[in-house]
C-alpha cells in the first residue's frame, strides 16, 4: 500500500458530549475503491463525510487527531477548495430543479468556469464518464426532475465529476435503487477507480465484496462509539479476517 | 350425546349470536351515518353561508357600482370638494405607485431578512446564547409586527416620517408606512419558501465546493422563488385594500402625483373620503368596484402562482 492519498490518525469525532468515532487510524490508496462496511450506527458516514468536512454541517460537532489529504491537513484547508478536490455522491440522488446540463455544470460554474464551450465538453465528459450520456444526449434542456431514480444517481455522479475532484465520497449510492439500477452503478464505481479514489459506504456486503479493492469494517457496542476494527484487502477481510467481530459480521451472525 | 348433536347445538348458538350482534351493528352503523350526514349538512351550510355573504357583498357593490364604471370614469381625474364629481383616474395612478414603492422598499428588505434568518441565523447554528437571544427576539417582532393593527403602522409613519423627518404627506412616507405593515408578512412568507427547500439541495450545492452564498443565490432562492412571489402578490393586495396607514401619511390630495413628495390618494382612501365626506354615494360604488375587481385579480394571480408550485413539487416527487 504506497500512494497513501486520505490518512487520518487517532481521528476521533464528537457530537457534543456524545463520542462517534474514537482513534482511527487508516490509510486511503489512491485510484483504489475503499468500502466501509460496518452495521448502523458505527459511524461510517461520519467518517466518510470527514473528508469533504460535511460533519461540520451539524451543530456541535468538534474533531480529535488528524485527517489529511496528500498529507495535507483537512482542518486547515479552505472548505470549497477542499470540496473541489474531494466529491460525495449521496445516499438519495439530490439533482437540483434544473436541467441536466445545468446540474452537470454546477459545479464548473460556480468554481469560476463560464466559458460555453469549455462548460459543453466539460457535461458531455462527465456523462460519458457516468455513463448516462447515450441516454440523455438527444435533450439535455430536459429537467433532471424527469430522469428515474437511477439515472439521477448516475446524474449526481456526473455532477461530482465535472469538478475535476482527486477523490469520490458515496455514502450508500445504491440504498435507494433497484437492483437493475445498483448494478450500473457499480459498474461505474469500477470503471472511476481507475481515474479516482473512491470511498463507498455500504451496508449491502455483497456489495462491498463485488466493487471494493480495501475493506474497512467499522463496529460499535453498547457505548455507541464507533471504532475500527479491520482493515484489509478485500479478499482478506472477506476470506481471511483476523478479527472474530469481522467475521461474524462478514457471515451474518449479526448486523 | 352423541357428536353431531353436539355441533349442531354450538352452531345453532353460534348462529344466533352473530344475528344478535348484526342486529346491534345494523342500528349502530345507521345511527353513524346519520350523525355523519348531520355534520355534513352543518358544514356544507356554513360554506353556503359564507359564500352567500361574499356573493351578495360583491354583488351589491357590482350592481350598484358597475352602472358608473365605464372609460370616463376611470380616465378623468376627481374634481374634489363636496360633490364627489369626477372619476378616479389620479388614484389609479396613485394606487400604482405607492404598490411600486412599497414593494421596492419592502421587497428586498423582506426577503434579506428572511434569508438572514433562515440560512444564516437558524438557531441550531448558533453558538452564542447572545445571538441566539437576539434572534429570538427578532422572530417575536416580526410575529407581533404581523398581528398589530394597521392604523398603529399609521400613526408611527405619520409621527416618524410626515412629521419628524419633514416627508409631509407624500408618496414616500406612505409608502415608508406601507413598506412596515407588508415587511411581517413578506418576511414570513420567504421564510416558509426557504424552509420548505430540500436540505438536499443545499448538502449537494456545498459538496460540490459551492460558497454558502452561492447555494443560496444560484439554487435556494431559485426554488423558493414561487412561495416567495405569493407573498409578494399578497401583500400587494394588502397595500391595495388598506385605508387607515394611507389616511395619516399620504394625504388627501386627489391630484395626480408628480413626484415621491407629492401626496395623493389611493382607490381605497378615495373611496373612504368619497363616503365620508360627499354626497356622490354612486361614485363611491363604482370606486369600490373597480377596487374589489382589483382585488380579485391579485387573488387569481396567488391562485395560478401557487397551482405551478403544486405543479413542482408534484413533479419533484416523482
Amino acid at each position: 500500500m504506497n500512494n497513501i492519498i486520505l490518512e487520518t490518525i487517532e481521528y476521533s469525532v464528537y457530537y457534543g458530549k456524545y463520542q462517534a468515532l474514537e482513534n482511527i487510524s487508516m490509510q486511503i490508496p489512491i485510484n483504489k475503491v475503499t468500502a466501509i462496511i460496518g452495521p448502523s450506527g458505527c459511524g461510517k458516514s461520519t467518517f466518510l463525510r470527514t473528508f469533504n468536512r460535511m460533519n461540520e454541517l451539524i451543530p456541535g460537532v468538534s474533531v480529535g487527531g488528524k485527517a489529511l489529504i496528500n498529507n495535507e491537513n483537512i482542518f486547515d484547508m479552505d472548505v470549497v477548495s477542499l470540496r473541489q478536490r474531494v466529491g460525495m455522491v449521496f445516499q438519495k440522488p439530490n439533482p437540483f430543479p434544473k436541467s441536466i446540463f445545468d446540474n452537470v455544470a454546477y459545479g464548473p460554474r460556480v468554481n469560476g468556469i463560464k466559458d460555453r464551450n469549455v462548460l459543453t465538453e466539460l457535461v458531455e465528459k462527465s456523462l460519458i464518464g457516468a455513463a448516462l450520456w447515450n441516454e440523455v444526449k438527444d435533450d439535455l434542456t430536459k429537467s433532471a426532475m424527469a430522469l428515474s431514480g437511477g439515472q439521477q444517481q448516475r446524474l449526481c455522479i456526473a455532477r461530482a465529476l465535472a469538478v475535476q475532484p482527486q477523490v469520490i465520497l458515496m455514502d450508500e449510492p445504491a440504498a435507494s435503487l433497484d437492483p437493475i439500477a445498483t448494478l450500473h452503478i457499480e459498474d461505474l464505481i469500477r470503471n472511476l477507480s481507475e481515474k479516482y479514489t473512491i470511498v463507498i459506504v455500504t451496508h449491502n456486503m455483497q456489495q462491498a465484496g463485488r466493487v471494493s479493492d480495501y475493506t474497512a469494517f467499522f463496529y460499535t457496542d453498547q457505548s455507541r462509539t464507533g471504532k475500527l476494527v479491520e482493515f484489509d484487502n478485500t479478499r482478506t477481510i472477506f476470506t481471511n479476517p483476523k478479527d472474530s467481530r469481522t467475521e461474524d459480521y462478514i457471515t451474518g451472525r449479526f448486523g | 350425546m352423541n357428536k353431531t348433536n353436539l355441533m349442531e347445538k354450538f352452531s345453532t348458538q353460534a348462529l344466533t349470536q352473530t344475528n344478535m350482534i348484526s342486529q346491534e351493528r345494523i342500528r349502530y352503523r345507521k345511527f353513524r351515518y346519520l350523525i355523519q350526514n348531520a355534520s355534513f349538512s352543518l358544514i356544507w351550510l356554513s360554506g353556503l353561508v359564507t359564500i352567500l355573504i361574499l356573493l351578495i357583498v360583491i354583488g351589491y357593490i357590482f350592481v350598484k357600482g358597475i352602472p358608473e364604471v365605464n372609460w370616463d370614469f376611470l380616465t378623468t381625474s376627481p374634481k374634489g370638494g363636496l360633490s364627489g364629481e369626477g372619476g378616479i383616474s389620479t388614484t389609479i395612478v396613485t394606487t400604482l405607485y405607492l404598490v411600486l414603492l412599497t414593494s421596492l422598499i419592502a421587497i428586498p428588505l423582506g426577503i434579506g431578512a428572511a434569508v438572514y434568518l433562515v440560512e444564516y441565523a437558524d438557531e441550531k447554528y448558533l453558538k452564542s446564547h447572545i445571538t441566539k437571544g437576539i434572534i429570538r427576539f427578532i422572530h417575536l417582532g416580526v410575529e407581533t409586527l404581523a398581528g398589530i393593527p394597521s392604523i398603529i403602522f399609521g400613526l408611527f409613519g405619520f409621527v416618524l416620517f410626515v412629521s419628524t423627518l419633514h416627508f409631509g404627506f407624500s408618496l414616500l412616507s406612505g409608502s415608508l408606512a406601507g413598506a412596515c405593515l407588508i415587511l411581517p408578512t413578506i418576511i414570513r412568507t420567504t421564510e416558509e419558501a426557504l424552509r420548505a427547500v430540500p436540505d438536499s439541495y443545499r448538502q449537494g450545492s456545498l459538496a460540490l465546493g459551492a460558497t454558502t452564498w452561492q447555494t443560496i443565490q444560484k439554487v435556494i432562492l431559485p426554488s423558493a422563488l414561487p412561495g416567495i412571489i405569493t407573498g409578494i402578490i399578497l401583500s400587494t393586495g394588502r397595500i391595495v385594500s388598506e385605508t387607515a396607514v394611507f389616511y395619516v401619511t399620504l394625504g388627501g390630495s386627489y391630484r395626480m402625483p408628480t413626484s415621491v413628495m407629492s401626496g395623493g390618494r389611493t382607490l381605497a382612501l378615495h373611496l373612504f373620503y368619497l363616503a365620508m365626506e360627499t354626497n356622490a354615494i354612486e361614485k363611491a360604488m363604482g370606486t369600490g368596484a373597480v377596487l374589489v375587481i382589483t382585488i380579485v385579480m391579485i387573488n387569481l394571480m396567488v391562485n395560478y402562482v401557487s397551482k405551478k408550485i403544486n405543479l413542482r413539487i408534484h413533479q419533484e416527487t416523482q
